[in-house]
Formats: structure tokens, sequence, C-alpha cells
């Protein structure tokens, strides 16, 4: 296998057939980087669809009012319903084991001024669990904390994109920022997986946004964390729990569907996961697919180029080369090119996928990539398939009388 | 140097099967220059693809120096090939990719021996053929003769007991015809034995001995004058 003789006839031989060489190799190069291409396409694909909808945490649950649609208890129907502040202590009180973080959420659009800049953006007044719910990751100063919230500050977390268009190169900590025409003072800059317009928005404390709308103690919407160990299930049996307190608390007919809305994570989680599996399933068919393909297109290759060597391989025979000899050179020439041209492919396709990477993004894919191991199987997945397409048809030629072959014209 | 015993060979075509040879004997001493005749059809090339162990017989001895060639698979009769005969083909069979000097080098290579030493065997090769000058060349840059003589090369150049040549003229015109015989004549001068299937009357004259056949059988076994090819170029 190693010696040097025999590898310098396989380097004339590839060297002096030049086309032969290059169909062989080109498509096992091509095979290989059209995989490593869509794979990588693939994972793109994956990895937006993670990020749209797996950042924020999945452990929450989302509790929005409504307008009752049934008459219930002496009240009308069509009746507006809200959350007060004591609606957070009493979920807090009532089902303190199945709580993590309790915040309200009051979204508000103002018009956001630092000196000369200005803007409009999503201020949301909530309380310091929020960070977790949102996966809020602070980059400068802090977050909201209890004593913000107590002493209703002026204090307010702006997100990255808010400190890049107001503040340009300036160190917004500690600064003062114009709210709606209240002062806030910056205390902290803050980045989110969840994309450009999670970075759109500022985080004030919710008794803040209440004190400004003269002294309210209503919220807008209320979410609530649950430890994640209790599962699917859990999550579903602490949901209609929750739902059959609110209700007998606003005094909301308990069959009436409208009244409060609940947005359960874990029912998304759950979507998300099943839809995540068919892109993976979409992405490894599409990649399997590929190789086949490659797999045949070699083994077409190989079929056709042992045909054409038939004589030579008779010529080969009549003047002492033994069956054996035949088929090792035959392999040993085919495994060469395409482990060649499989690492040529393998390395283009990873050079291809690195560089239109960034150009995708608008397009739902981002970060393509392809982990190493895979596309290394891949490649040594087509190079044994080249080498047994080759084996076939080299060893029914060296096993052919010299003779026959001599007349193959 | 070369025995054959009642040898018999047929060819299943469909369900009927052609009797080929039908019990041929002969012997051939070292050194002799043996034409094998016959009309197509008459089993001469079948003879001689047996006698070169390309082909298998059905039934007969066949013993070639002193080793019975019998129970052959691919790999030992790709040995004794490489050993014991050269081979020259009416159609050259030269390797179209390869040199002069590569497909004289060729059965070296088979025989194990290293890149260097095979080059210099086989340009002592070329240079008998007188094609020295020429062993760069591929052989389409080379006329039918001058082939011919590369094929001849390479099959000295393992340094074959026995030289086979199958119609080694046929396709030559008639001076080439008479260089590629004179060549072969002299070879013979040196001590090779060497067996010629034509079924050209007047090349069949420079060997030393004529055998006929037809229809599978040995018809006329005799030795001749030979003539010399040097006396037509």
């Amino acid at each position: 296998m190693f010696s040097r003789d025999r590898w310098s006839e396989i380097f004339e031989t590839i060297s002096k057939n030049k086309l032969r060489t290059f169909l062989s190799g080109f498509t096992v190069a091509l095979g290989i980087f059209i995989f490593i291409i869509l794979f990588g396409l693939g994972n793109g694909l994956k990895n937006t669809f993670q990020e749209f909808f797996l950042d924020d945490a999945s452990n929450a649950i989302f509790l929005n009012p409504g307008r009752t649609s049934m008459p219930y208890k002496g009240f009308k129907s069509n009746r507006r319903i809200e959350f007060k502040n004591e609606d957070l202590d009493d979920i807090r009180q009532n089902f303190s084991l199945f709580t993590e973080y309790i915040t309200p959420r009051i979204s508000r659009s103002a018009l956001t001024k630092y000196k000369n800049q200005s803007n409009s953006y999503s201020t949301r007044g909530v309380a310091p669990g929020h960070q977790f719910i949102e996966k809020t990751i602070i980059m400068k100063g802090r977050y909201l904390n209890q004593t913000d919230i107590e002493e209703r500050r002026k204090s307010a977390v702006i997100g990255r994109l808010v400190a890049k268009d107001l503040f340009k190169d300036e160190d917004p900590i500690g600064k003062y920022i114009d709210i709606g025409s209240s002062a806030f003072k910056v205390i902290g800059v803050f980045q989110d997986e969840g994309g450009d317009n999670e970075e759109r928005n500022i985080y004030i404390p919710y008794t803040t946004r209440q004190l400004m709308e003269k002294s309210t103690d209503r919220v807008d919407q209320i979410v609530v964390t649950f430890p994640k160990e209790l599962g699917h299930a859990g999550a579903v049996a602490f949901e209609a729990s929750l739902k059959k307190y609110f209700k007998d608390k606003k005094s909301i007919d308990p069959r009436d569907p409208n009244g409060i809305y609940f947005r359960n994570l874990t029912d998304d989680l759950k979507r998300s996961q099943q839809f995540a599996v068919v892109l993976q399933l979409i992405v490894s068919i599409v990649g399997l697919g590929t190789l086949i393909a490659g797999i045949i297109g070699i083994s077409n290759i190989m079929v056709f180029v042992v045909k054409e060597r038939t004589k030579e391989l008779g010529i080969r025979k009549a003047i002492g080369a033994t069956p054996k000899s035949v088929i090792q050179m035959i392999l040993q020439e085919s495994i060469f090119i395409t482990a060649l041209s499989g690492y040529l492919g393998l390395f283009l396709g990873i050079v291809v996928l690195k560089n239109v990477g960034l150009r995708l993004e608008d397009y739902f894919i981002k970060n393509p990539f392809i982990d190493m191991s895979t596309a290394i199987a891949a490649t040594l997945i087509l190079i044994v398939f080249g080498a047994i397409a080759g084996y076939i048809p080299a060893k029914r030629a060296a096993r052919i009388k010299p003779i026959v072959a001599l007349r193959d014209e | 140097m070369i025995s054959i015993k009642d040898l018999h060979k047929s060819y299943s075509i469909g369900n009927s099967s052609l009797h080929v040879l039908k019990g041929i004997n002969f012997e051939v001493e070292e050194g002799e220059l043996v034409a094998i005749m016959g009309s197509s059809g008459s089993g001469k090339s079948t003879l001689l693809n047996i006698l070169g162990m390309l082909d298998i017989a059905d039934e007969g001895d066949y013993i070639l120096d002193q080793v019975p060639i019998k129970n052959l698979n691919e790999t030992k009769a790709a040995k004794y090939r490489n050993q014991f005969l050269g081979f020259v083909f009416q159609s050259f069979n030269l390797i179209n990719y390869k040199s002069a000097l590569e497909n004289v080098s060729l059965p070296l290579y088979y025989q194990g021996i290293k890149r260097k030493e095979r080059q210099e065997i086989a340009m002592d090769y070329l240079e008998k053929v007188g094609l020295k000058e020429w062993s760069t060349h591929l052989p389409s840059e080379l006329s039918g003769g001058q082939k011919q003589r590369v094929a001849i090369a390479r099959a000295l150049a393992s340094k074959p007991k026995v030289l086979l040549a199958d119609e080694p003229t046929g396709a030559l015109d008639s001076t080439t015809s008479y260089e590629v015989m004179d060549l072969i004549q002299k070879i013979n001068q040196e001590g090779k034995t060497i067996l010629v299937v034509t079924h050209e009357e007047d090349i069949a004259r420079m060997c030393k001995r004529i055998v006929r056949l037809k229809d599978g059988v040995i018809i006329e076994d005799k030795n001749i004058n030979q003539v010399l090819a040097s006396s037509y170029v």
C-alpha cells in the first residue's frame, strides 16, 4: 500500500488521465460541497427558529385581563376586568409553592429624548423578576431592584439599541433621559437574544409608571413563572387553578371563555419543540438525499472508469499484472482521488458557509454551520462508497481473461 | 522448451459447442523460430492464447520450460506470463497514455524492479529496436511499425523464455512488415525461442519451421530454409 513505486505509478496514471480524474474528483467534491452547504443552511434556519421562539423563559404564564361575555353574580356582561397591585400579592401568598417570579407589565410607547436625539420607544413598567422572564442580559450598570420599586424611583434600564441611538459613543450610565416629559436616570444597559426589537425597549419600575398615571394601581398584564420541575402537566394544572382563583376573585362566570386570558409558554414550548424536531428531520433528509445523490454519482463514474480501462487492464494482465494488483491499483487510485477531492469539497463548503453566513440573516438563516464530525463522516461515507463502487467493477475486470479484455475495443 | 500433448479446446456458442482444437501435439526446442499458419478459424490464435496462458485448454498437457502448466488461477497465470512469456499483438496493445519508455518498463514494474533500474533496462531495449530517440513519445505519435517495435521491446524487457507473436505484421504494410520480421529474426539469432502466428506465406517463410493447422488439427509440420527479411529491406 505504501510502496513508493506504486504511488508513482498511480500519480502518473492520474496526471495523464486528467478528464477521468477531474470527473470523479469533481463528483465527490461537489457532493460534499452541496451537502455541507445545505446542511449548514438548514442548521441556520434552525438557529433562527430557536432565536424566534425559544428566546424567552419557557416556564412562564401570562395573565391578560379582558372583557366578560356572560353576566354573573349580578354583574352584566361586557364588563372590563382589571388587575391591581393587590392581585400580585394574592398570587404570591396563595401560590407560593408554585411561583418563582411575579411581575406586572405595563407597556406604553413614549417619545424619549437625550440632548438633541429623540425617538419613540416602548417603555415597560415591570418588577425586578421580569429580568428572568425575558432573559435580559445586563451589559452595563444594573437591572431594576426592589428599592426602585418601593421608592418609585425614576430609574430606567435601556436596551442596547436605545443606547446606540441616543447616546452614540457616550456612556449612558448615570445620564438623564426624558421619557414622556419626565427625567429618568439610566441605571443600566441590556441586551437580549430576542433580537433588535427587544433591544429597543426601556424598563422602568412599574410603580413609577403608576405614579405617572395619577397614582393608579392598575396593572396591564401579570407574568408568573413557575419552577421548571413542575413539568408540562404540572404547569397546565397550575394554570388551571390560577384561572379558577382569578375567575372567582373577579366574579367571572367559570364558563366564560373571555374575561381573562392566560398564555402558558409551556404549550408554546412544546409546539416549538415539535416544530424544531420536524425542521431537524427536514435538514437530515436533505442531507441524506444529497449524500445518496453523491454516492450514485461517484458509483456511476467508477463503473464508467473501469469500463473505459478494460483494455488497459487486459494489457496489464497480459504482461504480468496479477488480479490483486489490478484491483489494488484501481482502489488506491479512486480512494486517493475521492479523499483528496472530498477534503477539497469539505474545505470549500465550510469556507463558503462561513462567508455567506452573515449575509443571510435577512433570509431567516442565522449563523449557518455544520459540526466537523458530521462533515467528516459525510466525506468518509462518500470515500467508502466510492471505493466500494470502484471495487465491484474492478474485481470483475480483474477476473475477465486478458484475451477477452484485449478484444474490447 | 514447449511441449504439448493432445490439446483440446472448445467454445460454447449458445447451445452448441464449437470444437476448435482437436488434439494438438507438438514440441518446440529452445532457439526455434516457428510460424503457426492456417486460415481463419483453423484454431491458430486459440493455440497461441493457450500457449500464452491467456486462455485455458479443456484437455491435454502443456509443459513450458519443464514447468507443467495446469490448474492455473489468474494470479499464478499472471506470474508465469510475467516470467516466461513475452507477447506481441497484431493491434500492438500499447497503453495509450504511457510513453514508449513507460510501456516498455511496465512488465518490469510487475516484476518488482525499482524505477531507476526499470528505466535503464527499458531504454536498452528501446535502443535495441532502434527507437531510443522516441522514448518519450506517446503511442499516438508513433507509426505502426514503430508501435510494433515498442511492443517487441516491451515483450523482451522481462527476459521471457518464449516470445509469442500473434499476427505481428497483420496491421502493417509489407515494407514495415519486413522490418519487423528482420527484428524478430535478429532476436531469434540471439537465441530466443519465438512463435509467430500468421496467415501470410511470405512472413511464414522467414521463420525456420512452419506448422500448418486446419480445422483444429496439425496437417503439416516441417523445417524450412529461412528467408532473411533483410534481403527485402
